[in-house]
């Protein structure tokens, strides 16, 4: 519930309720206000963040102590007995990406496996890394591959990775989450081009109808909510940009919410994932600016020369903080959301009581409800930060000059 | 150190490339095929909405303005249909007066005429009628004469007292 607290903070309309931020922004003038709604942000968003670390640090330390304590092989826990559950490392299975696409039961969907090393390319299924109990198992490719702690590492007969090697090794399988992600862009790619073939078909002057009437006021809520008002008459140019971002983010969170075969993957809960997104908002932030954003950046104008000199590296610093805070944003939330789901029926494990699942199923309904919320939320305030920070970039002000 | 501690903040390089192939593949067919046609679509039907409702206005502007030349040019036809009315009834005042006159004077000129005629003729019918007795009158006076004056004795004496009427004359 604070996560959602934090995350209602960030979105700009719920503002209105935190009258301590909002009153003293009334002052400054508009760019400034912005600016400062963004440093707010950026605050609540360190402090959430590094409460989250903290979190996360602290329960796979004691993890990992409790593993020591217990087993002397961790990693090697589920094959130990079916009695033994792990919620730690059940929940962060999930959170992470694996080489096969988990089914029901025992039943896993193998991937190919795509690796690169100094011998050139090889591909395989990943079925080859595991035995029939599922357990992890060297397969003798190039090098021979085992996967260890979820990643493919080289290792020698006896069953030791080989650091040395494992670092010339690329892995660019077809990993659970690429595979979802796929069929994200070919969801993606069948719905909007169906909605434009009926824009075609129907002609611009009747209604929309059917799946078109549903898309519709979405693109126009971007278009109307986040593109106009930030980028102002120049919005065309990255329409394209916001869209896509838009829906690929909310049709990932969505398919991420999904439990059951197609969906449960968490891409947009990978850091690897926003971390793409957000390099791509960067390049048109930084491609599109205007001589203005270098100079607020390099030299502040209406300051002292000291003061030009001081805010030089912070604001250089800001540049990357803002596709940083774009990337950490989305995949906190997204993970903390299936952290808390997963977390929640979970529950029923450590009670070990089915009683347990009165309490815990209406709780994870009710924050799945929530992310579904969040989903929307999150491809929102990406896209929307988005367009922030390259209306920022683009804007051209002359308020200084006069100044 | 942090990095160390939770590999779920670690980047996988596979799936960077993976993600950046995804969003370059679908930016380029989906601004390509979805989003040019649609944003193409719904900007061309704003568009249409919007000169719809201008000429849609403007229409009515025009109406109205319709309706006032209409009210105005009703004003003025009633104006004239008076004034034409006033100036019918004024030139029919006036024919019947002329009219009148004209009768008048026509029976004036008929009656003095009659009269005139009427005097003629009566002068004429005395004039007839005196020549008449006139003549009756020397028939009478000669028939008489000649039995009066048959012998001389009267008929000198009859001269004499002619004569003498004379001289008194």
């Amino acid at each position: 519930m604070k996560r959602v607290l934090v995350i209602l903070n960030f979105f700009p309309k719920f503002q209105k309720a935190n009258t301590v931020f909002h009153t003293p922004t009334h002052i400054f003038a508009p760019n400034f206000r912005t600016g400062m709604a963004l440093r707010c942000m950026k605050y609540l968003l360190a402090a959430a963040f590094s409460l989250s670390m903290v979190f996360f640090s602290n329960s796979s330390f004691s993890q990992d102590q409790h593993e020591n304590g217990e087993q002397q092989a961790p990693h090697e826990a589920p094959a130990e007995g079916e009695g033994e559950f792990n919620v730690t490392e059940t929940i962060l299975e999930h959170i992470k990406d694996s080489h096969s696409w988990h089914l029901w039961g025992h039943t896993s969907l193998p991937l190919p496996v795509i690796l690169h090393t100094d011998k050139g390319f090889e591909a395989f299924s990943s079925a080859k890394l595991m035995n029939e109990h599922h357990e992890p198992v060297a397969y003798q490719g190039n090098y021979l591959y085992k996967v260890v702690e979820g990643k493919i590492k080289i290792v020698d007969e006896a069953g030791t990775v080989n650091e040395e090697e494992s670092k010339k090794l690329l892995d660019i399988s077809i990993t659970k989450n690429v595979a979802s992600m796929f069929l994200t862009v070919i969801l993606l790619l069948l719905i909007f081009i169906s909605v434009a073939n009926a824009y075609k078909k129907r002609g611009v002057t009747s209604a929309p109808k059917g799946f078109q009437s549903f898309i519709e006021p979405i693109i126009l809520f971007v278009r109307d909510e986040i593109a106009k008002p930030y980028l102002g008459h120049k919005y065309a140019k990255y329409m394209p940009f916001l869209l896509t971002v838009f829906f690929f983010i909310w049709i990932n969170n969505l398919l991420g919410l999904i439990p059951i075969f197609p969906g449960g993957s968490n891409v947009s809960g990978n850091i690897a994932f926003t971390m793409t997104l957000a390099v791509f908002t960067f390049i048109i932030v930084n491609v599109n600016g205007k001589k203005d954003y270098w100079k607020h950046i390099f030299w502040m104008p209406g300051l002292p020369t000291a003061m030009k000199i001081f805010l030089m590296p912070i604001e250089l610093l800001g540049v990357f903080i803002k596709p940083v805070s774009l990337m950490i944003r989305l995949f906190a939330n997204i993970t903390a959301g299936h952290i808390l789901v997963m977390s929640l029926i979970c529950l029923i494990f450590i009670f070990k009581a089915v009683a347990a699942s009165a309490m815990a199923v209406p709780f994870a309904v009710f924050i799945n409800a929530i992310e579904l919320l969040v989903a929307f939320l999150q491809a929102f305030i990406f896209t929307m930060l988005s367009a922030l920070y390259i209306g920022m970039a683009i804007e051209e002000h002359h308020e200084h000059e006069l100044a | 150190m942090l990095l160390d501690i939770n590999p779920l903040v670690l980047p996988d390089p596979g799936l960077i490339i993976w993600s950046t192939l995804a969003f370059l593949i679908l930016i380029f067919l989906l601004g390509k095929f979805a989003w040019k046609p649609i944003m193409k679509a719904i900007g061309e039907r704003e568009q249409g909405i919007a000169e719809a409702i201008a000429s849609a206005e403007k229409v009515k502007a025009e109406m109205a303005q319709l309706k006032n030349e209409n009210e105005a040019l009703l004003a003025k036809a009633r104006e004239e249909r008076a004034v034409l009315i006033k100036e019918a009834k004024e030139t029919s005042d006036k024919m019947v007066a002329e009219a009148r006159a004209k009768a008048k004077s026509e029976y004036d000129r008929i009656l003095a005429d009659a009269q005139s005629a009427i005097e003629q003729q009566k002068n004429a019918a005395i004039t007839d009628v005196k020549n008449q007795v006139g003549n009756l009158v020397i028939e009478v006076a000669e028939k008489v004469l000649r039995k009066e004056l048959s012998n001389r004795a009267a008929q000198e004496g009859y001269i004499k007292e002619l004569a003498d009427g004379v001289k008194l004359n």
